[in-house]
């Protein structure tokens, strides 16, 4: 039932270890919940979960996780202020209809909030789009345009400037390169695939 | 308090003995009515064994026309138990592991008080001169039969349709005594259109002379024909339109022309017509009416202040609500109402909408998603129950 450490996905493990042990968390996108799993299992958080899918939610609820089905756009809104401790939206801020709202609400059900997103401005996105004239389809950008749920893309520097637009203060940043590896990069909006934010309300 | 095993029934003109216990319990119970009625009686069945520690209870809340015959040979209908595809030996719900118990409702009519009870004061069936119950006094009524079996608290509360709304009223009115509930295809209340159609039924059964305004047992009538109807009317609302095309559609009943006349020409005619029939067999024509009335009555808001996330304050309950897609009667909507207030209070809930086409009747038939789900989540509480809270061992 428990998640080893090593078999959890990187940018996960990552997001874990953002977290402080015995906290309340908030997984929202939280697909089969290995994330959740792994949190209630090894950081003894109160974890609970919103998904989309419902072969999602009935892998989550058949793992003994407590998750809804819902989404992040409808569904947040039901929460109490200050409900947890930390607010998740993994990979999943690019497919919301109004992602500044959705990070609105993170961070009031959430005393923090951790985001992570594909970076749009990476160098293989520009050059599909600059070279071949193609909207990309990458590793981690998979979809066609006219299947993606991914509506709303941006990058690295798109998302520091709705923080700055948000009042939104970046305890932390994390960059993953191609291979899913943490690195510490120079040009993050060119060289960064994802990129994982702490943040808080200021 | 007096403890019998087996006991005898009378329905319509039928002596029939059933299988189970029943308590007796002289005190009078108050009613939210602000009567206090009693003596009750209350029949139930169990299946498994109690563990020592008395933490392996899982108590079932049946529905409207449902009884304590979970997951056994029904004695009158000799068809299996309504609920034997969740309740049995390996099962989602498993008697090998779970003390399993399931009492009749009061005001129901299969052992439990109901208005085919005799008064003691008039030596006849109360019929009429029953009082009006609610949700929350059948819940009260089975809240006496658990504390009497020495059951401080309970694994699991579980129920779809009227049995959901009993699951909630435990949940909000005992909640120390709920570890686990399981709401399934209800309501956090009886919405104008349930009212509606529960009427038509009542209308319907009022309007059959043999009712007798309600004597009909004095006077060895069964007014037949209204209850039969009801039965129809209510019948359909727990189908959907995509089920009822695919085991009917248009065909006709032994028959390649229609009749140009009132006889049942179609398939679909010719199974409502002997779902009322045989329902009259088995069902007392006062019972819908108070039972159908109860399920009117149930809106959890309004005992608090008209905020239904009031009821659930704190709640240390953990909770899995389940809805089905074409479910109509109690639909997808109003099962979320009930997760957006647990969520209000953060509360901690599953909630799954599991894809059928079989309408309300979804949670009583064979869905593997539907059972996957109850089986995951009940394994996931009783990791938590008798693992991390050292509360016991199941039997």
């Amino acid at each position: 039932m428990t998640a080893a450490n090593n078999t959890l996905r990187n940018d996960l493990r990552l997001i874990a270890d953002m977290i402080e042990p015995d906290s309340r968390v908030l997984d929202i996108g939280c697909d089969d919940g290995a994330l959740l799993d792994f949190l209630v299992h090894n950081r003894a958080v109160s974890g609970r979960g919103v998904e989309l899918s419902q072969k999602g939610v009935n892998l989550c609820v058949a793992r003994g996780l407590s998750v809804i089905q819902g989404n992040a756009d409808t569904d947040l809104q039901y929460y109490p202020d200050d409900a947890f401790d930390y607010a998740i939206l993994s990979q999943t801020i690019q497919a919301t209809n109004n992602p500044r709202h959705v990070l609105e609400e993170l961070l009031r059900v959430g005393q923090k909030a951790i985001v992570s997103f594909p970076n749009f401005g990476h160098w293989r996105v520009r050059s599909s789009l600059a070279f071949a004239g193609r909207m990309p389809v990458t590793q981690s950008l998979s979809f066609q345009w006219y299947e993606t749920p991914n509506i709303h893309f941006c990058t690295v520097d798109d998302f520091f400037a709705l923080c700055q637009d948000m009042n939104i203060r970046i305890a932390k940043t994390l960059f993953l390169d191609e291979r899913g590896r943490q690195k510490q990069l120079l040009f993050p909006n060119l060289t960064a695939q994802q990129a994982i934010f702490l943040l808080h309300r200021k | 308090m007096t403890d019998t095993n087996c006991h005898e029934i009378r329905i319509q003109d039928k002596t029939v003995q059933l299988p189970g216990q029943r308590v007796l319990f002289e005190e009078p119970m108050p009613l939210d009515s602000g009567l206090s009625f009693g003596p009750i009686e209350i029949a139930y069945q169990t299946y498994g064994t109690l563990n020592p520690d008395k933490t392996n209870a899982v108590l079932i809340c049946h529905a409207l026309t449902g009884d304590q015959f979970v997951s056994e040979t029904h004695p009158i209908t000799e068809k299996p138990g309504w609920w034997s595809l969740m309740v049995g030996p390996g099962k989602a719900i498993d008697t090998e592991k779970y003390f399993v118990i399931c009492s009749s409702v009061i005001g129901g009519c299969m052992g439990s008080t109901g208005p085919v009870s005799i008064s003691p004061e008039t030596g006849k069936p109360y019929g009429l001169n029953f009082p009006v119950i609610t949700i929350g006094d059948m819940v009260r009524a089975q809240k006496r039969l658990i504390d009497h079996m020495g059951i401080e608290k309970l694994f699991c509360v579980i129920g779809g349709s009227m049995g959901g709304m009993q699951v909630l009223q435990w949940a909000v009115s005992y909640p120390e005594m709920v570890f686990a509930a399981i709401p399934i295809a209800t309501a956090p209340r009886h919405t104008a259109q349930n009212i509606a159609f529960h009427e038509v039924g009542r209308q319907a059964i009022m309007a059959d002379p043999d009712w007798c305004h309600g004597a009909y047992l004095e006077k060895n009538k069964v007014p037949r024909a209204g209850l039969s109807v009801a039965r129809m009317t209510a019948h359909v609302t727990y189908l959907s339109e995509p089920a009822l095309h695919r085991k009917f559609g248009r065909r006709l009943q032994d028959r390649s022309n229609l009749t140009y006349g009132f006889d049942a020409d179609f398939q679909v005619e010719s199974y409502l017509r002997h779902q009322g029939y045989t329902f009259v067999e088995r069902f007392d024509a006062n019972s819908y009416l108070y039972i159908t009335r109860a399920m009117d009555y149930f809106d959890l808001a309004a005992e608090h202040k008209g905020r239904l996330a009031n009821a659930f304050k704190d709640s240390p309950v953990r909770f899995c609500v389940v809805s089905f897609t074409s479910d109509w009667l109690f639909p997808t909507k109003a099962n979320r109402d009930i997760v957006h207030a647990l969520n209000a209070v953060a509360a901690d809930v599953s909630f799954v909408e599991v894809e059928s086409d079989a309408g309300h009747d979804a949670f009583l038939l064979d869905e593997p998603e539907f059972h996957e789900t109850i089986d995951g989540f009940v394994k996931g509480c009783a990791e938590r129950w008798f693992n991390g809270h050292g509360k016991g061992t199941t039997s």
